[in-house]
């Protein structure tokens, strides 16, 4: 029997696109290193971040500020439970879910206070709350140590499944599958888990209810909407997924600092969620593995003048803000929906015009 | 009486808007709300559908005590609002409005109710893909009214419907009114265009500076000399 061309080549596609993901890791570390395989993690760990920060700014409109606070959250409460901080060692499949729970906890407490904020204000109030998380986790070693304070938690549990450790490295079928290449392969789940949920998230009651309020939250109202609720649960929905991420960096890095989660970091995300495409899934995902990936480029910026002048002109860091900054007021100009935008998006933007 | 209001109380700050009214809707009637401008038809309007707290008085909706009653809760309730300004989704499309409007209903109805509001008010279907932005100000009222129909509601209130509008697009809404009103809707309009309101409807309020001035079936007020004087320029 044969299928209809168009289910073929779905079929096709589909296959292509897994042997790809699955090769991966392996033809990077090949080709260019295995740096560029912890460059992949991190996209992918960047890639469930800005899935989660979509669910708040793409689908209900609520521009947020500090998203990386429940990314530092999902870390710090798996570190402290899964280190010699306390001397706590719980499996992870306790701990990445507590971490959503925890996250999710963490949005309804920025979300309550701030449910009459919109555009600006909120973005204001979020960036506080961002810095707030940040400066607690640098804090909180006195009068009882939580959380280590700047030198943060270190000798965190890898994530062990079975009597597999994900850290460990392993000869299978005679290649060599390091802690880049595992994790690479649970974060590649996770990531795909993470757009399979906000997908049926988007296209559900509540998903429509979102988008209410963000077309018009009086209108939403007048709509029988529960809006107070919507957008606690927008809060909290997309701060698990941060909390996800969270933890499945520390357990990762091994390693935790209020250094990782700082202001910068959310603006990056919200970068990723907008230059990807404002509430379209697959875009905020191209965003994040861009916004990673592109800056590493730039390492080699860095011998290329070496070698061509003899001297070093433009130091990486700078060039790395520099770019990003022209990045975005190009894109402002030019493509305002975004790299990858939702159909929905692509039209009111020309309806606009 | 469907809708109940008693000593009704609405203040933005210090100010009183509404000073104590009453206010009562039974199943079935249209009922106008009309008076001049400021006189506090649109507050009682908004608190009425719950966006804005009472500050005195007490209320009722089929028999349910309405003063407490949050906003999404009376639209499951089937008190509807139409708001001043319409207030359509305007990036979403024409069948995308229709089908927030049926957000608060969980039967399976929806698509047969969508087909019905087609048939209300053609001009929608025809457009039921573009963006309600695009459509014009009358075209923006048939939806907003569409769309709260959606919710089937068992008291409509309408604020304004023909604030914006030329003369026959006007009459073209308010033809629409009668025609909801005829297949059974209760229906609360608040409306500036006193001889409008007062024709297509059976009852009227007349409101001045936050109070109930006159009330009375709508031909009477038609008559009455005072509201000719006053409202409809003679």
């Amino acid at each position: 029997m044969r299928l209809p061309a168009s289910q073929a080549g779905k079929l096709a596609v589909f296959t292509a696109l897994a042997l790809l993901l699955a090769v991966l890791p392996f033809g990077t570390e090949a080709l260019l290193g295995r740096s560029w395989v912890r460059v992949i993690d991190g996209a992918l760990l960047f890639s469930m971040l800005a899935i989660g920060l979509n669910v708040v700014v793409g689908y209900a409109g609520l521009l947020d500020l500090g998203f990386i606070a429940f990314f530092g959250i999902g870390a710090y409460s798996y570190s402290l439970l899964a280190s010699p901080q306390f001397g706590l060692h719980y499996p992870f499949w306790v701990l990445l879910p507590l971490g959503a729970v925890v996250a999710g906890l963490f949005g309804v407490i920025l979300g309550a206070p701030t449910l009459r904020l919109r555009g600006d204000y909120l973005a204001i109030v979020t960036l506080g709350f961002g810095e707030i998380i940040r400066i607690f986790l640098v804090n909180l070693n006195r009068p009882f140590n939580l959380t280590n304070g700047p030198q943060g938690i270190t000798l965190i549990d890898p994530i062990r499944i079975g009597g597999f450790d994900l850290s460990k490295t392993y000869e299978v079928f005679g290649m060599k599958v390091a802690a880049v290449h595992s994790y690479y392969f649970l974060f590649l789940l996770c990531v795909i888990a993470s757009i399979i949920l906000s997908l049926r998230l988007e296209n559900s009651r509540i998903g429509r209810a979102w988008i209410a309020i963000r077309e018009d939250e009086v209108a939403a109202k007048a709509m029988g909407i529960n809006t107070r609720n919507i957008k606690l649960l927008a809060f909290a929905m997309g701060a698990s997924f941060g909390g996800v991420s969270g933890g499945l960096f520390a357990s990762f890095q091994g390693f935790v600092s209020p250094e990782s989660f700082k202001l910068m970091d959310s603006i990056m995300i919200v970068c990723m969620v907008v230059l990807g495409g404002m509430g379209h899934v697959p875009g905020v995902v191209l965003g994040a593995i861009l916004l990673t990936a592109l800056p590493e480029g730039l390492r080699y910026v860095q011998p290329l003048q070496q070698s061509l002048f003899g001297r070093v002109y433009v130091d990486p860091a700078d060039l790395r803000m520099l770019l990003f900054g022209l990045a975005l007021v190009l894109m402002m100009r030019f493509r305002p929906q975004g790299l990858w935008p939702s159909k929905r998006r692509e039209h009111e933007l020309k309806g606009e015009a | 009486m469907l809708l109940e209001a008693a000593k009704l109380e609405v203040a933005y700050g210090g100010i009183r808007a509404v000073k104590g009214i009453d206010i009562a809707v039974d199943s079935g009637e249209l009922v106008a709300l009309i008076g001049a401008n400021g006189a506090g038809k649109t507050t009682t309007l908004k608190a009425l559908a719950g966006m804005l707290p009472w500050t005195a008085g007490h209320g009722s909706f089929d028999g349910k005590p309405l003063r407490e009653m949050p906003l999404h809760q009376r639209v499951r309730q089937g008190l509807v609002l139409v708001p001043e300004g319409r207030g359509v989704f305007a990036r979403l499309s024409i069948a995308e409005n229709l089908d927030m409007g049926a957000y608060a209903r969980r039967d399976g109805d929806i698509a047969a109710d969508m087909e019905r509001m087609y048939a209300l008010f053609p001009r929608l279907k025809d457009r039921r893909t573009q963006l309600a932005g695009t459509l014009s100000g009358g075209e923006q009222q048939m939806l907003a009214m569409a769309r709260a129909l959606m919710a089937r509601p068992r008291l409509l209130m309408l604020d304004e419907p023909s604030m914006g509008l030329a003369p026959m697009v006007v009459e073209l809404i308010f033809k629409t009114i009668r025609d909801v009103s005829a297949q059974g809707v209760t229906i609360l309009l608040v409306e500036q265009n006193a001889r409008l309101a007062l024709t297509i409807s059976q009852r009227a309020y007349v409101m001045e500076s936050g109070l109930v001035t006159l009330s009375g079936k709508a031909s009477d007020l038609l008559d009455n000399p005072k509201v000719r004087a006053a409202y409809l320029g003679e």
